[in-house]
């Protein structure tokens, strides 16, 4: 448990300071994830350790945009102000992300399937 | 002087400033909202995140509450999401294996679907008369939240809207997903998964999940993968996407 919190949070320290050092727009936290992959790739797996502990972290993550998210309440006249564009823009684009993502998937899988019949 | 009222407003005073009330609301408001969430047969629309925020934003506003103050409390709590993005690198790599089967169509998929999130979601905010800092705030809405707030936060946005952003997203494509896909007529399940996961990151894949274990894998990588790949397009498109 603590040494997999330790790497976890070596990643994260290490990923912060990429960011910061190379001035990367990447955020610190997602460098890390990316370490932590690459270690996994390295080491061949998770240990159980460290599955277990990202287990509980990750049980849980809707908990960690809580408080986050309670800072809507500084932004209620933005809201207010702005909700026909927030609202149309979530709606469109969600309902366009999953159209293209399936149809591009489904025309790149039917014309590679012609190409090897 | 009502003495009897006294000591109460003063352990209030006192309880109000301290960051322990901050903590606890936080935990006690998302297990509320959890067990309803739980009740309602884990339907996506009664999402637990939405349910605590909505109870805290109330709380806050009958106490006359600053949000600060919450927030020195709770920030122990949002301390957390920095480990936990770092280890849904375990996640994704348990379900980077399975990609060999149709590594092309998920490669294409994945980069018309991120960039048309993007660029639909800022395009039609722009169009109905948003502010910079609110396209900020949407562009970055498909992907994960700590990974979308750290974006929003690089490109100008309020992380605040964009959390708040995210889990609507979320919660509009686990609802409507199952009726889009059959409308088009897709039926592999990686295939209806791994959309899912792209436009709809956690909450989609928890609804690919209830449909069945392949799907459910697929949302969770698309899920990964598109959180990496906004996090580095983003940030560079971000400057020409971005106009007044």
């Amino acid at each position: 448990m603590l040494a997999s919190l330790s790497l976890l949070l070596s990643c994260q320290l290490i990923g912060e300071l990429i960011a910061h050092w190379l001035a990367l727009p990447v955020p610190g936290p997602v460098i890390g994830l990316v370490l932590l992959f690459l270690w996994l790739v390295l080491s061949e797996g998770p240990s159980d350790d460290l599955k277990q502990t990202c287990q509980t972290l990750l049980q849980h993550l809707s908990l960690l945009f809580v408080p986050a998210g309670t800072g809507i309440v500084l932004y209620l006249t933005l809201i207010g102000d702005e909700w026909p564009a927030l609202a149309a823009s979530l709606l469109i684009s969600t309902l366009a992300a999953l159209v293209v993502t399936a149809g591009v998937m489904v025309l790149v899988q039917r014309y590679f399937a012609r190409e090897e019949s | 002087m009502n003495l009897q009222f006294q000591p109460f407003s003063a352990i209030w005073v006192y309880l109000a400033a301290s960051p322990l009330l901050g903590l606890t609301l936080t935990l006690l408001a998302y297990q509320a909202a959890h067990a309803l969430h739980v009740r309602c047969k884990r339907h996506p629309a009664a999402n637990p995140v939405l349910i605590a925020v909505a109870i805290l934003g109330v709380f806050l506003w009958l106490t006359g509450t600053r949000y600060e103050t919450y927030f020195s409390g709770a920030q122990f709590v949002h301390f957390l999401l920095g480990p936990a993005t770092v280890a849904l690198a375990v996640p994704l790599y348990a379900q980077f294996r399975r990609v060999r089967r149709l590594l092309l169509p998920v490669i294409l998929g994945l980069l018309a679907g991120s960039l048309t999130a993007i660029v639909s979601a800022v395009l039609v905010g722009r169009w109905l008369g948003a502010s910079v800092a609110t396209q900020a705030s949407l562009a970055p809405k498909s992907v994960t939240t700590p990974i979308a707030m750290g974006i929003a936060e690089r490109i100008g946005g309020l992380p605040s809207l964009t959390a708040v952003m995210v889990i609507f997203t979320g919660v509009l494509g686990a609802i409507v997903g199952r009726q889009v896909f059959d409308l088009m007529r897709v039926r592999d399940q990686a295939i209806r998964g791994f959309a899912m996961g792209v436009a709809s990151h956690g909450i989609g894949t928890a609804r690919a999940f209830q449909e069945n274990e392949q799907s459910g894998a697929f949302a969770a990588l698309a899920m990964g993968l598109n959180g990496l790949l906004t996090a580095l397009l983003l940030p560079v498109i971000a400057g020409w996407l971005l106009v007044r």
